[in-house]
């Protein structure tokens, strides 16, 4: 039972890190747009963080694969899953951008104006260390959520944990109870050890400085 | 190519399922709100065995999919003699789910209360239970009531996963007509839209209950 479990563990993963990644590179720049001194750069990132996050996730992995073909583009399930969960949980990861980046006293800023430190280069060795530290938990959290929101790939044909149990299960009805429950489980023991991986991130990053 | 024509004619099915979407987001939250309670309570229990079953209760349900969950709920269930309507299923699915957020979101609030209300509360030979009422729980709510109105939001998001287990909500209803008419853009479009309005109302509606809460 466990092989064919395994061959779905690893599309999970796969698309976790694709989309984990795509979601970070989002939240950054949406984060950091949030704070431009451009009002309309400010706009966008907003337009976009409100929209991803009012509309509900599996609409808008159902509308990617569904209705973008009607409007001539037509992308691999693989990268319809990742786009959407990128951009979902882009939406999320940029605001923790901004209130980390926004929770650093106003002093480090007014502090690094004084060495006359260029905008770019109080962003990158002043601001942004610090305030990666405040992220990390909750970075942390959302990529258990992402981890979890992962399971609605399944619903767009790609063969990841949930699909294949799903699949064992239709060849085997009468197993349903362990098959589900097992997946449960090995969704549990995924998440659990990304716990433990970023709370040894958290506590190697914050080591001499709290 | 988007179609006005036919984006009219969906319209009013679309609109006539809303209610089964806020629905089972409003029973969700009820049967949250008091599961959440009390796994909150378990956590703080003086018996061992009590805490330490809820805490793995929590986080259990906390790190796996609602989608599992739900399918567990669906498919599974019936192997063991119960055999539950889907509405009922989606709902029970969607209120355990979400107790465990709110568990933490009450466990956040219980602990916030000052240390020296407790105290106050003993001086003034209070029961544990009129502690609770009359003391405690009054101050530990207040400040989190946001919080538990963007967990209403999130949950109100995530029904579109009961379609998964054939409840006919908002996501279904758009399902159907997209495989019927073979035209999925206007329907998951307008779908998109519902929800971005409905939660962008109920944030503002939140947004308000936080000032007001504040003047208080």
């Amino acid at each position: 039972m466990f092989t064919p479990l395994l061959h779905g563990v690893e599309v999970t993963l796969q698309v976790m890190a694709c989309s984990a990644v795509a979601a970070l590179l989002l939240s950054f720049t949406a984060g950091l747009c949030r704070l431009s001194k451009w009002a309309w750069v400010r706009m966008a990132a907003a337009v976009y963080v409100e929209f991803f996050r009012g509309t509900s996730l599996l609409v808008q992995m159902f509308w990617l694969f569904f209705a973008l073909p009607i409007l001539g583009i037509e992308l691999e399930p693989m990268t319809t899953g990742v786009l959407a969960l990128g951009l979902n949980y882009g939406a999320y990861g940029s605001e923790i951008v901004r209130s980390s980046i926004q929770a650093i006293p106003k002093g480090q800023t007014e502090a690094a104006i004084a060495l006359n430190l260029t905008s770019f280069q109080r962003m990158r060795s002043v601001i942004l260390p610090q305030a990666f530290t405040l992220m990390l938990p909750a970075f942390g959290n959302l990529l258990i959520e992402l981890l979890k929101g992962t399971s609605l790939v399944s619903l767009i044909t790609l063969s990841d944990l949930t699909f294949t149990g799903m699949l064992m299960r239709t060849a085997n009805i009468a197993r349903t109870p362990e098959i589900l429950g097992l997946i449960l489980v090995i969704y549990f023991v995924l998440a659990y050890s990304l716990t433990l991986v970023v709370r040894w991130l958290e506590r190697r990053v914050s080591a001499g400085r709290v | 190519m988007w179609d006005w024509e036919f984006a009219y004619s969906i319209l009013p099915k679309l609109l006539k399922v809303v209610d089964v979407t806020i629905e089972a987001t409003l029973s969700g939250f009820v049967l949250a709100a008091l599961l959440g309670m009390l796994l909150a309570f378990g956590r703080r229990s003086k018996r061992k065995p009590i805490a330490w079953a809820s805490g793995l209760v929590v986080e259990f349900i906390r790190s796996t999919p609602l989608l599992i969950q739900l399918y567990f709920l669906y498919f599974a269930l019936p192997f063991y003699g119960i055999s539950l309507p889907a509405f009922t299923v989606g709902v029970i699915g969607l209120g355990l789910h979400y107790s465990t957020y709110l568990s933490e979101v009450y466990r956040a609030g219980i602990e916030n209360v000052p240390r020296g209300q407790w105290e106050a509360a003993i001086a003034l030979n209070f029961s544990r239970s009129q502690t609770w009422m009359r003391i405690i729980l009054p101050q530990a709510i207040r400040p989190v009531v946001p919080v538990l109105g963007n967990y209403l939001i999130t949950m109100f998001k995530e029904t579109p996963l009961l379609s998964t287990i054939t409840v006919v909500e908002l996501m279904q209803t758009a399902k159907m007509i997209g495989s019927q008419s073979f035209r999925y853009l206007e329907a998951f479009t307008i779908a998109g839209f519902l929800f971005l309005l409905l939660s962008y109302l109920s944030a503002i509606w939140v947004r308000r209950m936080e000032l007001r809460l504040e003047q208080k």
